[in-house]
């Protein structure tokens, strides 16, 4: 396997491997507790690091993911002494941490390979050059390995607790009362997200990782109407992404982390724009049929009421049709076309009459849009 | 006074105190209307705004990089506005989404002018991660004037800003233009970022927006009394890091601040009069045993309300016993109020709470915890 083939792996499954968890982020409202995380595993790096003194070591990973956890335990603290707000709370608790990470790093590890912007951004382009060889066999690199088991971990965890999840999710308080422990789920997702954040971010910075657990889920929410198929979405847009961004990355010779991001990016808003029942477009449609729709009626409660009085030779002719109803003279030909096409009117000597099904409809839309 | 003769130390905890003071002010709004975040979202968003103006001009002269980062940020928050509105993923979603994508596309640019031959982008990095040191006697200037802008316009707006935070929907049906206010707030807060990420840097800069208002707010319920503080908060921890990071070797100004205003906020969430943990604890432990009573007495005080004018106008027990969960011992509670000086009967069998009690009952539910206007 080329580095190139081998860089789009890892990428493709950190991608699937975030979408698992950022699901569940997105259902429950707490997707910026994903950048939080993801900063605040700054300063449990650099401890594990001071003690160490490797940054290969695996105590890298476990303290990082600690700090993860007393990064989502601090901030329900703070929400539960109900003196701060909960984006507040997120907005305290990960600067504070990050803080604390950045001047560890100045005052200790000067002179040490160790930059903040390398957590922050990350470098895909390096991964492959971290090996993974057992007994001096090479099995690729050691980001696939790593984010390989995530990856299997999160879908155990989640199929295994699939029930209580989705309970937990859509419901916390019925989940409280069928003894659940909502409290447990949340937490045993934090650390979900805790430990994939620790795992991605030395492959591909901690910035990817919030685009990948919130990007692809969101998009698919705009798509899935249920919980397993919002997942298979969030997954399958997850890879094409992180495969998009990939292609666009090398083809550019441009950052390959921000080149996936921005593809989740796109992706999300070309969903937004042309989903089929909720895109932005749909909805504009919906909307002018339903502008035109009332017009219709609007023409027919007109016509109904002069209907047989002798004003009717005025205010039904066509071609004045525009004045009595105060509209533009374009937008009434629209209309009238319309309900013509509908058969709710005819033409007859340069009049607009309504028609059989035009009379019913008229009559009911007086007292009510009973259609 | 050694310390503020020192040039650059001056003009750091300057600009560091202009920062607090601007982004202070405007955080407590952003606070109270639940939009804390935003700061974060705005600070990452603005990346792709610096890169194209380099790009574009290949100057790093502090303005147009100040006005592409506004703009990036800017479209940022337009862009959650849209989806919010028109779809169903939620805000917070929606935010770390312009969030990451604003700013990998802003890497994307990086990376891109990083290969340019004239590649002078060294110092595209201090607005990044915040780079106090190097700020300089013009910076200092424009973000002055800056942030003085945003304060006057705060001031000007104050009432339409102190709408929009408390009852934004009665805003509108008094015909009030409340998006396009909502707009012009988040434009402050834009503008306040971006003076800040030179100094602080992208990541801390959303601690400039959340922590002076979350501290103020801890000591007052006031809203013109809060903006004040936290401004003042802001401004003094702006200018405390900067000096203690100039004093004490290696220690980096941005996330000095941030940890001085951490400290801040710890300590009044621990000792806010009236609302700080140490108050609640000294409270719950000594009125614990007069808690229990406490319904009673609202209930009597509640029923002579009923009476204006009538201070002595009593209730029977019975209707107490209606108003009270089943197998209270109401006998007990109003013997022990009565003791306290609290109730007093009326006649034999009616019961009423004296001035003292009323007085009592009124302090109990001041102690309401609300932020007012």
């Amino acid at each position: 396997m080329s580095a190139e083939f081998e860089i789009l792996a890892i990428a493709v499954v950190t991608a699937v491997a975030a979408a698992l968890p950022g699901t569940y982020l997105v259902l429950r409202r707490t997707a910026m507790v994903s950048d939080a995380i993801s900063h605040a595993i700054l300063p449990g790096i650099v401890v594990a690091f001071f003690l160490t003194h490797d940054l290969n070591s695996p105590l890298l990973l476990l303290a990082a993911a600690a700090t993860g956890v007393l990064t989502v335990v601090l901030i329900e603290a703070l929400v539960r002494s109900r003196l701060v707000p909960e984006d507040a709370s997120i907005g305290l608790v990960f600067p504070a941490l990050f803080s604390i990470g950045v001047i560890l790093i100045s005052r200790g590890a000067s002179g040490v390979h160790l930059d903040t912007d390398a957590v922050l951004l990350g470098e895909l382009a390096f991964a492959p050059f971290h090996r993974l060889t057992v007994a001096g066999v090479d099995l690729g690199p050691a980001a696939l390995w790593s984010m390989g088991a995530i990856l299997a971990v999160n879908a155990v965890l989640i199929l295994l607790a699939w029930k209580e999840l989705k309970l937990a999710t859509v419901d916390a308080g019925l989940a409280a009362l069928l003894g659940f422990h909502p409290l447990v789920i949340h937490y045993g997702l934090m650390s979900m997200v805790s430990v994939t954040a620790v795992g991605a971010f030395d492959a591909v910075g901690s910035i990817l990782v919030v685009a990948l657990m919130i990007a692809p889920p969101a998009t698919a929410y705009l798509l899935a109407e249920r919980l397993g198929s919002m997942i298979g979405l969030a997954v399958a847009i997850a890879a094409a992404g992180a495969a998009l961004g990939w292609a666009a990355a090398l083809a550019l010779d441009v950052s390959i982390a921000g080149s996936i991001a921005t593809a989740c990016g796109l992706v999300f808003a070309v969903a937004f724009l042309t989903a089929p029942e909720r895109g932005l477009l749909a909805q504009v449609r919906r909307r002018s049929g339903q502008r035109l729709d009332f017009a219709v009626r609007l023409l027919l409660v007109h016509l109904l009421h002069h209907e047989g009085t002798p004003e009717a030779a005025e205010e039904c002719r066509e071609s004045g049709l525009h004045r009595h109803l105060g509209w533009r003279e374009s937008w009434t030909r629209r209309v009238v076309a319309k309900a013509r096409q509908r058969a709710l009117v005819d033409r007859r000597g340069g009049l607009v009459l309504p028609t059989d099904a035009g009379r019913h409809l008229g009559d009911h839309a007086v007292i009510g849009f009973s259609d | 006074m050694e310390l503020f003769g020192d040039y650059t130390l001056r003009v750091v905890a300057l600009g560091s105190g202009v920062l607090g003071a601007a982004a202070g002010a405007l955080g407590s709004f952003a606070y109270l209307r639940r939009q804390s975040l935003v700061g974060d979202a705005l600070s990452h968003a603005a990346l792709p705004g610096i890169a194209l103006v380099f790009l574009l001009t290949g100057s790093k002269a502090p303005l147009p990089i100040m006005l592409g980062a506004a703009l990036a940020g800017w479209t940022a928050t337009l862009a959650v506005r849209l989806v919010v509105r028109r779809s169903r993923v939620p805000y917070d979603s929606a935010l770390g989404m312009a969030l990451a994508v604003f700013f990998g596309f802003g890497l994307v640019l990086l990376t891109a002018i990083q290969k340019r031959p004239d590649a002078a982008q060294a110092g595209l990095e201090s607005f990044l991660f915040g780079q106090a040191a190097s700020l300089l006697r013009e910076d200092v200037v424009v973000m002055s004037l800056l942030g003085a802008a945003c304060l006057v316009a705060l001031a000007v707006l104050w009432k339409e800003f102190k709408l929009l935070s408390f009852d934004s929907e009665f805003g509108s049906s008094l015909g009030r233009p409340m998006r396009r206010l909502d707009g012009l707030f988040t434009l402050l807060l834009v503008v306040a970022v971006v003076i800040g990420l030179r100094t602080v840097g992208v990541v801390l800069m959303s601690a400039m927006v959340v922590a002076p208002a979350a501290a103020a707010r801890q000591l007052t319920n006031r809203l013109a009394t809060m903006v004040g503080l936290a401004a003042g908060i802001g401004a003094f921890s702006g200018v405390t890091g900067a000096v203690l990071s100039s004093v004490v070797p290696r220690l980096p100004t941005g996330p000095t601040i941030v940890l001085v205003l951490s400290t801040v906020v710890v300590l009044s969430l621990v000792a806010a009069p009236r609302r700080g943990l140490l108050w609640r604890w000294i409270r719950l432990g000594r009125l614990q045993p007069a808690a229990a009573l406490d319904p009673v007495l609202m209930h009597l005080y509640a029923l002579s309300q009923q009476h204006p004018g009538e201070p002595d106008h009593g209730h029977p027990l019975a209707v107490l016993r209606t108003m009270s969960p089943a197998g209270a011992d109401l006998d007990r509670a109003l013997a022990d109020l009565e003791q306290r000086g609290l109730v007093h009967t009326v006649g034999d069998t009616l019961w009423a709470p004296t001035p003292i009690g009323r007085r009592e009952a009124e302090k109990i539910l001041d102690d309401s915890d609300e932020v007012s206007p």
